[in-house]
């Protein structure tokens, strides 16, 4: 395995909802603190040259996750070790130069480009801002940036309005590229996108990822193209990293409940596969991350939650080599939840 | 009553086509159809492939101008909807057609409690008394899985949650009982694991009640797990249409076949995933040919020249391609 290149040490980002002051009180109108836990304490390693696949629902926090390691959301509390310098505690200068190396690509081609800037100068803007090049040969690096993309450098002087969905996060995609970075945060970077363009950007973002040697850490809700593109898949879940393990490895063998259920939630393109399968069937919805339940955040929908689930928190354990899971009713002794005896929480023992 | 063939809806040579600054969209070009009482249909299609013109144009809801059915026959039950007053089609739109919408706010009055919006309509079509309606809608909302079903009708849509809202809105389009239910990407805006919900709920109120449901879907997972048949279409025509395992398993068409290959298998172990070559064609500017011709595997001389022939390969299924049989017989098919 590749060394580290990122390590992330309980990172937490909480926001403020205001409440339980002196007036809330008075008035009734939210008398309990609120604060909404989109991070809370995640510990992750991300390896040179690999793409993390980081999966989960709306509202589990994981696009919060990816701004935070990057810093465009301030993290409440943890460490993000990026070249042995902590990127959550440098001064905004120190950070800036950092950013150089470490980008981020979007969901919405369309929100993400300034409308008013053309091909050219959007693909150009980091290396003026970061003094990579000037004058004719900025111009001809944007226009290699271009190619590699898949897009004609004829493009150069149009607008992002111009262009269809795919080829605006092809831009995006060449923007991020423009400053040589070892790592790409691609946030949701094929939802918005018709399936047969899907393919062509998953395609591209891997073909540079060998090229460039980068590191990605892939988001997504969708757990076909997480399975495509990952080396290695971690699951969230209302703030917490609830499984990591490898692609092939955590779909054909999920240990912790919730992943089970989301894994056999996902419709295969294959008629007979769909007609056998056997679906775990999750009751309602994802909880509120405005205080969120306690214990472990998924006891309120699990089909295994025993009455201790409701007050320890799980931590991540490695239950089989390099496969890591948070819920105390399993263990490296019992890594299969389906066999350990009613009632009993190997993972306290 | 359905016909003697046993078809609740035929659609024949449907043309819905858009005037724009651009010129004229052909969003929905001379497409023909048919649904069997108690049938799920798939139509399944990229942004622009005229998949949900084609249902609205059904319910007769194209924005007019700048849409207009051009020509064709809508027969549901016999009756051609396209010759109907809109008094008439009125009648039948939430009473015997129902539609759910990938967005259920934008069929959700956001000022009115939800125990009223279902009340309205059984008020409506079935003549209920409020006491009736009441007790009818309370129901519904047990039936589509909605905990709690009497206090939560008082709440308002804000104060539910997108899969809840999803529930909803399929108990207000179930309450009278239609005959044809057309859902129009109904989970594409939901988590995976509410999706399943969802698609369970339907598939439950499908055995129970027979309702004929039309499901339009970009994925394909979702087709292979809800439906009877399937069309698939690209660029205003039908590409392709066959029941649901036949397609799945013997595609006849180049498009079907790139699509199929380009979604990733969660269960099976895979390289480079096959990608579809360049942008799906502006409709507005459609060139003579094939309108996939730029895009496909297959291509010919013949393809940017002529427009394909619609060959029929099996009892039940049809391929848009000059190559559909050489496609099909690849694909481990025998053309009839």
């Amino acid at each position: 395995m590749n060394s580290t290149l990122l390590s992330i040490r309980d990172l937490k980002v909480h926001f403020d909802l205001g409440g339980g002051g002196p007036l809330d009180k008075l008035f009734g109108t939210h008398p309990e603190k609120r604060v909404v836990k989109a991070v809370d304490g995640v510990s992750l390693d991300i390896f040179e040259q690999e793409t993390l696949g980081l999966v989960g629902e709306s509202g589990c926090g994981k696009s919060t996750l990816g701004r935070a390691i990057l810093r465009l959301t301030e993290p409440t509390e943890g460490q993000v070790f990026y070249r042995d310098r902590d990127l959550a505690h440098l001064s905004q200068r120190q950070l800036r130069e950092q950013r150089r190396h470490l980008q981020i690509i979007f969901q919405d081609p369309y929100a993400s480009l300034n409308p008013r800037m053309t091909i050219g100068q959007i693909v150009g803007e980091p290396l003026e801002t970061f003094r990579l090049a000037r004058g004719r040969e900025a111009e001809q690096r944007v226009q290699e940036l271009l190619e590699t993309v898949g897009l004609s450098k004829r493009f150069i002087k149009r607008y992002p309005h111009e262009f269809s969905g795919g080829q605006r996060q092809r831009i995006g995609i060449a923007r991020a590229l423009a400053v040589d970075p070892d790592f790409i945060v691609a946030d949701e970077p094929i939802s918005a996108l018709d399936v047969s363009i899907q393919a062509q950007i998953m395609n591209l973002l891997e073909k540079l990822r060998r090229e460039k040697n980068l590191t990605y850490l892939f988001i997504s809700h969708d757990l076909r193209a997480i399975r495509h593109v990952s080396d290695r898949v971690a699951v969230m879940y209302l703030g917490r990293l609830v499984e990591i393990a490898e692609a092939k490895t955590i779909y054909k063998e999920p240990l912790m409940p919730y992943t089970k259920a989301l894994i056999s939630a996902v419709p295969v393109p294959d008629p007979q596969v769909e007609a056998t399968r056997q679906r775990i069937m999750l009751e309602g919805d994802v909880p509120s991350p405005i205080n969120p339940p306690s214990g472990c955040p998924f006891h309120t929908r699990c089909p295994y939650a025993i009455d201790v689930c409701k007050e320890v928190v799980p931590q991540l354990v490695e239950i089989k080599p390099l496969h890591f899971a948070a819920c105390i009713r399993i263990s490296p002794a019992q890594p299969h939840i389906e066999n350990v005896a009613p009632g009993a929480a190997p993972g306290l023992e | 009553m359905a016909n003697a063939d046993g078809n609740l809806l035929e659609v024949k040579n449907l043309r819905t086509y858009f005037e724009t600054d651009d010129g004229i969209v052909k969003a929905v070009d001379d497409i023909s159809f048919q649904l069997k009482r108690g049938e799920t249909l798939g139509i399944v299609g990229e942004s622009g492939s005229g998949k949900s013109v084609t249902n609205l144009s059904i319910i007769r809801l194209v924005p007019t101008p700048p849409g207009k059915i051009v020509s064709g026959q809508v027969v549901f039950n016999g009756n051609d909807l396209l010759l109907l007053s809109n008094d008439a089609i009125r009648k039948i739109r939430g009473r015997r057609i129902a539609m759910i919408f990938q967005d259920p706010m934008t069929s959700l009055n956001p000022f009115m409690k939800i125990s009223k919006q279902l009340m309205e309509m059984t008020e409506l079509h079935l003549g209920h008394t409020k006491a009736q309606a009441h007790a009818h809608a309370i129901r519904m909302l047990e039936t589509v899985g909605i905990p709690d079903a009497r206090e939560r009708a008082e709440s308002y849509p804000h104060e539910f949650s997108g899969g809840m809202r999803q529930r909803a809105m399929i108990a207000m389009a179930l309450s009278c009982e239609p005959e044809l239910l057309i859902a129009d990407e109904p989970t594409t805006a939901l988590d995976v694991t509410i999706q399943a919900q969802i698609l369970e709920l339907i598939k439950k109120l499908k055995r129970e009640t027979g309702t004929s449901v039309i499901l339009i879907t970009h994925d394909l997972g979702v087709v292979a797990g809800m439906t009877d048949h399937v069309i698939v279409m690209y660029a205003g025509k039908i590409f392709e249409q066959a029941t649901t395992k036949e397609l799945f398993a013997v595609p006849g068409n180049p498009y079907t076949k790139g699509l199929l290959r380009s979604v990733p298998d969660p269960t099976a172990e895979q390289g480079k995933l096959y990608q579809i070559p360049g942008l799906p064609p502006d409709v507005a500017h459609l060139k003579p040919g094939c309108p996939f011709a730029q895009r496909c595997d297959y291509t010919q001389d013949i393809c940017t020249r002529e427009f394909p022939p619609f060959v029929q390969l099996n009892a039940d299924h049809y391929s848009l391609c000059h190559f559909a049989r050489e496609v099909y017989s690849e694909s481990g098919g025998t053309p009839v």
